[in-house]
């Protein structure tokens, strides 16, 4: 390891020097950057800038004209376009918290000695692969509220389902079921690639110290497959934070707008020609997912193991 | 890896595993049923939307409306998925790779600006409008080769990502020896550096062409109009305000779902490789 340590420190250098001399001539030369610098540059970051710009303007197909910050007091003046912000909030939280905690009992679970083991795994994972709008329209139709087979299994043992995506308070929350039905199988293999990764030999020790099933789960599990949880829940956040098909498939934000989130207002608001209020709710949203974001997986990746 | 656990703990918990195998079938493997059963029984029987044996299979009826249903739409999303799939893959795993390797290669000032820009393409969600402005000043908007550019930008990030963690395991000696038989650096990369990435580039290939493939969200906004639909638009075909033909929908869900099972059938270990990777290293 140290070896290869000096190698490279030395070879790195001798690069440097020969770079120096014939410049013209590195086998690694910047124009690989070009290609792809100029689409993701023109496609990607020239759009990200002139959001901020076009945010402030009453923007229709035809010309765009500078009103300062009158988008984003519409924004934050109709409820509507407000609680599209809260739900937003909620879908992700609800979303990314129960992938992790899900997500690590599968692990767990497909990582112990069981039967089945690969069907189970491969049952679990393959949803992810399934396109999400007919997932969507699957579970529209499951979750029909008389005769969806969700409401029905539940009416033969008793129960009254609610009207999942019918009624207001609860339509969120069941895209939100839907799309951790979804998106478990990845936090799963995340989790289960991270505990494989364990070296054995700390299951060993505990197992002579007399440590259970819990201790093992609690004192090695838990704090050594952290790397796992850290990916899990900055991927799945930021996948909730911009979530959009989903919701559209299911619900379009309704009823009312009590499924709506923002990337469903932008949306809805470009469909109506409301160019640049559509783009303010992009700027929010990119807010949002960069304040909440960088500074979560700063935090989660700066933090030491504790075991 | 489980030798050591068999040996130690022989036994198997069949308790557990009886109810993961009944929960998982309720969970999950019910909902794949429901969507094999619609798609096959005939249109009375569909829109009673229960979970029931189909009175008559009308695998092959459903099969074929569906394919006509206006005017070959299906086929014709089929082929738009395809080009766009393959191309944009193509061009995202050639240019991604490039950057990578020079990105891990090659110590310059630009290496901050570069991952900076790479961890921002994962983490920021695209500016739809002022994309389709640019399309516009491009003359790209509701255009194939515009789309394919705009899922290229997109995916670019993701792709660096896998390529440059595998190029560090490749050792340089193999550039310099290439480069003292007097290769140039698209010899070095095309010839020598691109075949010895194969499994990466398996890996992305997969994991961008199921991507790509279940997009919905740029094809709505870059490419609207039916003569250019996706394959996920042509999902709203069968559903309209008042009826909605539920077996042909179905089976329209079903025959889209094909594509994703075989890769996932042939490349399950990609997938889980590509998916997981940044999981431990941590």
């Amino acid at each position: 390891m140290a070896t290869t340590t000096v190698t490279r420190s030395a070879r790195t250098r001798n690069g440097a020097a020969e770079a120096g001399r014939v410049r013209a001539k590195s086998p690694y030369p910047n124009w690989f950057y070009l290609p792809a610098a100029v689409i993701y540059g023109v496609l990607f970051i020239v759009p990200t800038l002139i959001a901020f710009y076009f945010s402030l303007t009453r923007w229709s197909i035809f010309d765009s004209k500078f009103i300062g910050f009158d988008n984003y007091v519409t924004f934050f003046r109709e409820p509507a376009l407000v609680t599209s912000l809260w739900h937003t909030l909620i879908y992700a939280v609800v979303t990314s918290g129960l992938k992790v905690v899900l997500g690590l009992l599968l692990a767990v679970l497909l990582t112990s000695q069981i039967v089945a083991r690969g069907y189970l795994r491969s049952v679990v994972f393959f949803p992810v692969l399934v396109s999400t709008i007919g997932v969507g329209l699957t579970f529209t139709v499951l979750m029909n509220p008389e005769k969806g087979l969700i409401n029905q299994s539940l009416a033969a043992i008793g129960i009254q389902g609610p009207g999942w995506l019918t009624d207001p308070s609860y339509a969120l929350l069941s895209v939100a079921l839907v799309d951790v039905w979804k998106g478990v199988g990845l936090a799963t293999l995340i989790y289960i690639a991270g505990i494989v990764s364990i070296p054995q030999e700390y299951f060993e020790a505990a197992r002579v110290d007399g440590a259970g099933a819990w201790d093992n789960f609690r004192h090695i599990v838990l704090p050594l497959a952290r790397p796992a949880t850290v990916t899990v829940i900055t991927l799945s956040l930021i996948g909730g934070l911009r979530s959009f098909d989903l919701i559209w498939a299911m619900t379009r934000g309704g009823p009312g707008f009590t499924s709506d989130v923002i990337a469903s207002v932008i949306y809805k608001q470009y469909q109506a020609g409301f160019y640049g209020l559509s783009t303010a709710g992009n700027v929010v949203l990119f807010i949002v997912v960069t304040a909440i974001v960088l500074p979560l997986s700063r935090f989660l990746n700066r933090k030491e193991v504790e075991l | 890896m489980t030798a050591p656990l068999v040996s130690r703990r022989p036994r198997r918990n069949y308790l557990l595993s009886v109810v993961a195998i009944i929960l998982s079938i309720v969970v999950f493997v019910v909902p794949f049923a429901f969507i094999l059963l619609t798609a096959v029984k005939d249109q009375q029987q569909s829109s009673l939307l229960d979970f029931s044996w189909p009175h008559q299979f009308q695998f092959a009826q459903n099969f074929i409306d569906v394919v006509r249903a206006r005017d070959y739409m299906l086929i014709i999303a089929f082929i738009n998925s395809t080009i766009l799939t393959v191309t944009s893959v193509t061009l995202m795993v050639v240019f991604g790779a490039m950057v990578a390797f020079v990105l891990q290669r090659r110590r310059s000032r630009w290496n901050g600006l570069v991952n900076a820009l790479v961890l921002a393409g994962l983490i920021i969600p695209p500016a739809v409008v002022p994309t389709i402005w640019v399309l516009q000043k491009l003359g790209l908007f509701r255009t194939m080769p515009g789309l394919i550019l705009v899922e290229v930008a997109f995916g670019l990030a993701f792709v660096i990502l896998l390529f440059r963690a595998f190029i560090g395991t490749i050792p340089r000696e193999l550039d310099e020896a290439a480069i003292i038989d007097g290769a140039g650096p698209m010899r070095l990369f095309f010839r020598v550096i691109l075949p010895l990435l194969r499994p990466v580039i398996i890996t992305s290939v997969v994991v961008q062409s199921v991507f790509v493939f279940n997009d919905f969200t740029n094809p709505l906004y870059f490419l609207p109009g039916d003569q250019n639909a996706t394959v996920q638009l042509t999902l709203y075909n069968f559903s309209s305000q008042y009826s909605t033909q539920y077996n042909l929908l179905f089976m329209n869900i079903l025959l889209i779902t094909i594509p994703p099972l075989i890769m996932y059938l042939f490349f399950n270990r990609q997938i889980v490789a590509g998916m997981t990777s940044g999981a431990i290293k941590g």
